[in-house]
């Protein structure tokens, strides 16, 4: 005999998006620099901007208000629209 | 008499036929009274009698088999006999057990079973035997469980099954069957379908039935599930963040502190080991709200719980306040809630650690060796931004009762002995590299903020410790302690 028992899960299907195609040069290009608020995270971003807009490309800084949580959505949005892609950076 | 829309009958109600109707079952002393009564009435009333255990009985009435019980279960009939009035499919007058002025009255006849005692209470009807119960309740009403079925075949291992869905926490649960969940769901007035929170971090919408399968796994009882509830509510606050502390490289993970009356009423622990293993609602209650966060929430070890090392406790760690013997005001006054009020608190914290003060008398003495181990929580250059619990067993407490001091008094007394010399924090004091920088020199800092001291009283009656539960980054930063009522 089968026993039934119920899915103690979210029973959530993931939706799948197709992820842009990679850039295939920075000259002209806007990154986003993602600072997560770890410390010396803009340490780490500065050396990156400066590698970035050494090789032609435009730079645009973002913050997120604390590493203990995710970026907030209007953030993430305001990424997407700017940005052809973005480095989410860490350092500690 | 008319019924409003939403009063009528379900679609799968079975309908009562109009007149009197009778629910008798034949192993009842009162319904084996009552049969001459309903073979007479049958010959003057419209009337109909559901039989629960024996189709052939009564003899003389005009009778339908119940046996199945579905007619009982869904007019919810709770004793035998039961008599009903229907009028045009609708129920309108009720009478349990026999009482001969209740049974005229209904009947609208006279000289009902003249050779009767005037009044004899009924046996419980079969349909809410609580051996019966359970799977009724599953073949009549299944339907309100939203949940995905799982079928484990015959010769599955249930236990294999779970862990290899990676719904369990590495240990054993108990199977979470429509009837135990059903069970667990009784523990609660709230729906089975209401959301209670948006789990992190897939921010799944978790509802009520989901934290009782949860909660079924993790081998709570019905009574706690109120307790698991309000504990998920609060730890899916933007304040509490509960994101953040599964997702830390840090060993903290929530830990609930319950006040009020529920922590007797379900029979918690706050006296010895209070920490420890034995008591069935500490050890489950945390672990259903960890159960939830996995499974609900989608927040597993290795992935987007990162800890580096963890803590024991992450299995599940709940304990109450030991009020009655507190010399302090219950934790939960400090949120602005009345004593004697039911609520959990969650605190980011890892795992407790003793102090050992065995010579003390004077509560300033106590105070001192519980500042000095405070100091050092977590590194002794870390200040201001983690809070920490201090749980003062029964021992310790009495000292502070004897000297007539309250809860503030103690706070007070520690925020003073635990303000650091700048100097100790710089970096490479103490032969340390960690540190402040030197622009601290000379300066005192508090190792907590204003707020970041908590005293929870509990533990057993011997033995002069207590403990510290230290905390995890602090406020808007990371995850400050939410209070919050506990709901039937």
């Amino acid at each position: 005999m089968t026993t039934v028992l119920l899915d103690p899960s979210n029973e959530a299907v993931p939706a799948e998006r197709v992820r842009p195609a990679r850039l295939t040069a920075l000259a002209g290009k806007t990154i986003g620099l993602l600072d997560i608020r770890k410390a010396r995270g803009d340490v780490f971003l500065d050396q990156l901007e400066a590698k970035l807009t050494e090789r032609g490309a435009a730079v645009i800084r973002y913050a997120k208000p604390t590493f203990t949580k995710p970026a907030p959505i209007d953030l993430r949005h305001e990424i997407a629209t700017q940005c052809d892609a973005v480095v989410e950076a860490l350092a500690d | 008499m008319s019924t409003p829309a939403s009063e009528a009958p379900e679609p799968m109600k079975p309908p009562l036929p109009d007149g009197i109707v009778a629910f008798v079952k034949r192993d009842c002393p009162t319904c084996e009274l009552v049969a001459p009564v309903l073979a007479a009435l049958a010959k003057e009333a419209p009337l109909t009698v559901y039989t629960q255990d024996d189709p052939a009985f009564p003899d003389g009435a005009p009778r339908v088999d119940d046996t199945d019980l579905a007619v009982s279960w869904h007019h919810g009939i709770e004793a035998v006999p039961t008599l009903l009035r229907v009028e045009d499919g609708v129920e309108v007058e009720r009478a349990l057990g026999w009482h001969r002025g209740e049974w005229e009255a209904l009947t609208r006849t006279t000289d009902l079973g003249p050779g009767l005692p005037e009044l004899r209470p009924g046996c419980g009807s079969l349909s809410v035997d609580p051996s019966r119960a359970p799977e009724l309740a599953i073949r009549f009403s299944g339907s309100m469980l939203k949940a995905r079925r799982v079928e484990i075949a015959a010769l599955e291992d249930e236990q294999e099954a779970f862990f290899d869905r990676g719904w369990t926490d590495g240990l054993p649960i108990v199977p979470p069957t429509e009837s135990r969940v059903l069970r667990m769901l009784e523990g609660t007035t709230r729906a089975p379908d209401e959301v209670v929170a948006t789990v992190p971090p897939d921010l799944a919408p978790c509802t009520v039935e989901k934290v009782a399968i949860n909660a079924v796994m993790a081998g709570c009882k019905p009574e706690y599930l109120p307790v698991v509830i309000a504990a998920v509510e609060a730890a899916c606050t933007d304040a509490f963040n509960i994101h953040g502390l599964l997702a830390t490289t840090m060993s903290a993970g929530p830990v609930i502190v319950v006040n009020g009356p529920i922590r007797n009423a379900i029979g918690m622990n706050a006296g010895k080991n209070v920490f420890g293993q034995g008591n069935r609602a500490n050890s489950t209650i945390g672990r259903a709200l960890q159960l939830v966060i996995r499974n609900v929430g989608g927040g597993r070890p290795g992935e987007v719980d990162r800890a580096t090392l963890g803590n024991p406790g992450k299995v599940g760690f709940c304990f109450p306040e030991d009020e009655e013997g507190s010399p302090f005001a219950p934790l939960n006054t400090e949120f602005g809630f009345e004593a004697g009020t039911n609520t959990v608190t969650l605190f980011p914290g890892e795992g407790p650690r003793t102090i050992v003060d065995q010579i003390a008398r004077d509560p300033d003495s106590l105070c001192h060796m519980f500042a000095d181990a405070l100091r050092h929580m977590l590194t002794p250059k870390m200040v201001l931004a983690f809070d920490a619990i201090v749980v003062v067993s029964p021992e310790h407490s009495r000292i502070f009762r004897e000297a007539g001091w309250t809860r503030s008094d103690l706070v007070k007394r520690l925020h003073e002995l635990t303000l650091m010399d700048g100097d100790d924090l710089v970096r490479g004091a103490g032969g340390i590299a960690d540190g402040l920088p030197e622009t601290v020199r000379g300066n005192q800092i508090p190792k907590f903020k204003p707020d970041g001291l908590r005293v929870v009283h509990a533990g057993g009656g011997a033995g002069l410790f207590s403990a510290i539960i230290p905390g995890w980054a602090n406020g808007e930063m990371g995850s400050a302690p939410v209070c919050r009522a506990i709901t039937p």
